[in-house]
């Protein structure tokens, strides 16, 4: 079966400008991604040893700022939506199926090893910078927030900058 | 006028619209090519600019469209969730991500899309990021001093250069506009493509390039729905043919002596000035935060009349008039100013045409007073709970 064509970026881009205007005029706030994996990881400490997630001073002002947990969390829902959407849009083209992508004449074990480094990276990063590419930069970027327009400068500034020393990971060099 | 959270929709409700949103970002994230990790750095090595012409063209729409909701008086920005500013920490911060994205080939609303493609190098991307989130909540208290340095609050980067919004959006839309051209020279130099994109082509991403533009420029010279209520309230002042609901001090004391809980007064003047005197029982909102959301309770309540005065007679009608566009509420103005109401009540008052009326005069104001204190026990005037909504990575 042939893979349909992507959309054409700008139309992709008009059109998702469009959703985070709506989300923005609905729920007076941006998009985002990684703090629905730090609401569920709260949560799972919270769960698994209060006592813990008691004496962090991390922890207990997390549960204080949202009293219904992962479950009563606008980004948790965002992203369960993320998920379905997705599936359904790469099911609607054809390009469902399970394998991995890498640069030419990558192994699978360093691809493995990349991203996992790479997701520990960003995801800490992303806390640190109080939200990532879509919640910070993206949506920062809609309501002219500097600070979300610095962690953006910094993100592709940062990744333009280590570009060259990964390259044997994304092209033939 | 928005956002419709929480006074039109409630959080319950928020949390399915969540929903619905969520699938909308992730069905045109996975149609733009995001679920492919190539494709993602692609912008980094030069092969494909997919990354830098989503991002921004969402960007700029998202922002061009705050500004017409706000143009037209359809959006709060006081009450929208502007992400604050620590400049550390967005900046290191902003550089790991970086590095996590160059190493890892996504970002973490990227890796869910792909993983929801099958792509099993996006799942383990986001086995990492839980680790990494682990991590900095873990290690939280080291990294506090980093991560709350250089607080600046929710500062708009308008404001930072000191700017209209409406300039900085242009420049940005230029600055968009510029590295759209640049990146399709350097991706056909990569690709080593040499076809040359047709004439109409080109006249067609021209007429496209305008449309933003004409509307921050449309935002920028014609007046704004606030502007045009402020103008209409000005002149209302100077024609002077408006009729005002009035009511003078006489009725004023004797209705609060009565019936206190029927009015809300109102002290238009500054903090400073309503703490050193003012009319026992007024509550002040100063004329400045008048349109704040926090005392918007007042001017929809249906119970009770406002009545306005301040220092002049002219800023007690700007806050009657302003407060038609704030709400239904009945309201009153004041027909003398702060000053006059204190020779009201002074001892030896020139206004007092006979003697037992003006007694009555002091006397009422003193049981105002003594009304003030024990009603102060009880509660203090309702402010409206600053909401706050959450954004950016909470």
């Amino acid at each position: 079966m042939k893979t349909k064509n992507y959309m054409n970026p700008y139309l992709a881009g008009f059109l998702l400008g469009l959703l985070l205007l709506a989300t923005i005029y609905i729920s007076g706030r941006g998009l985002g991604a990684s703090g629905a994996v730090k609401s569920v990881i709260v949560e799972t400490v919270a769960n698994v040893s209060p006592e813990h997630a008691e004496k962090s001073e991390y922890y207990s002002k997390q549960i204080e700022s949202n009293p219904g947990g992962a479950m009563q969390s606008w980004l948790v829902w965002e992203v369960i939506g993320v998920l379905i959407g997705a599936f359904l849009s790469a099911l609607l083209s054809d390009r469902i199926n399970l394998r991995m992508e890498k640069g030419p004449g990558v192994k699978n074990a360093t691809r493995v090893v990349a991203a996992l480094i790479g997701g520990a990276l960003f995801g800490f990063g992303s806390q640190l910078g109080r939200g990532c590419t879509s919640g910070s930069a993206l949506s920062g970027m809609a309501v002219m927030s500097f600070g979300g327009i610095i962690t953006m400068m910094a993100i592709f500034g940062g990744a333009y900058m280590l570009a060259y020393f990964f390259r044997k990971l994304w092209i033939k060099g | 006028m928005g956002p419709l959270v929480p006074e039109i929709i409630s959080n319950e409700f928020n949390l399915i619209m969540a929903f619905v949103i969520g699938i909308g970002f992730g069905y045109i994230l996975e149609q733009a090519g995001f679920s492919s990790t190539k494709k993602l750095v692609g912008l980094f090595y030069g092969y494909d600019f997919t990354v830098l012409r989503v991002f921004f063209t969402a960007g700029v729409t998202a922002m061009i469209g705050v500004i017409l909701l706000d143009h037209f008086g359809l959006l709060n920005l006081e009450l929208i969730y502007i992400n604050p500013t620590f400049l550390w920490s967005a900046i290191v911060g902003g550089l790991i991500m970086g590095a996590g994205f160059i190493i890892g080939g996504f970002c973490p609303g990227t890796s869910v899309c792909a993983a929801a493609a099958g792509k099993l190098d996006a799942m383990v991307f986001i086995a990492g990021s839980i680790i990494g989130i682990f991590g900095f909540t873990e290690f939280y208290p080291s990294l506090e001093e980093l991560y709350l340095a250089e607080s600046w609050g929710a500062v708009r980067i308008n404001e930072f250069f000191g700017m209209s919004q409406e300039l900085f959006a242009l420049i940005l839309t230029a600055i968009a506009l510029f590295a759209f051209a640049f990146v399709r020279i350097v991706e056909n130099k990569v690709n080593k493509i040499t076809t040359a994109s047709s004439p109409w082509n080109v006249k067609l991403r021209l007429y496209y390039a305008i449309v933003p533009v004409a509307i921050i420029l449309f935002a920028a010279f014609t007046q704004s729905s606030e502007e045009n209520t402020n103008e209409e309230i000005k002149e209302t002042i100077e024609n002077k043919s408006y009729v005002f609901e009035t009511m003078s001090v006489d009725e004023l004391l004797s209705e609060l002596s009565k019936n206190n809980n029927k009015y809300n007064l109102i002290d238009l003047r500054t903090i400073e000035e309503y703490k050193e005197f003012h009319i026992p029982l007024a509550v002040n909102i100063p004329l400045k935060e008048i349109k704040g959301y926090k005392w918007s309770d007042y001017f929809n309540n249906q119970f009770k009349t406002n009545i306005f005065y301040s220092s002049n007679i002219d800023a007690a009608k700007e806050a009657y008039l302003i407060s038609n566009y704030l709400g239904t509420s009945n309201k009153k103005l004041l027909l003398i100013d702060v000053d006059s109401y204190k020779e009201f009540i002074s001892v030896n008052s020139k206004l007092a045409q006979k003697e037992n009326f003006h007694k009555w005069r002091q006397n009422t104001h003193k049981e105002l007073i003594q009304k003030e204190e024990y009603l102060s026990k009880f509660s203090a005037p309702v402010k409206k709970k600053e909401i706050k909504i959450q954004g950016g990575c909470s």
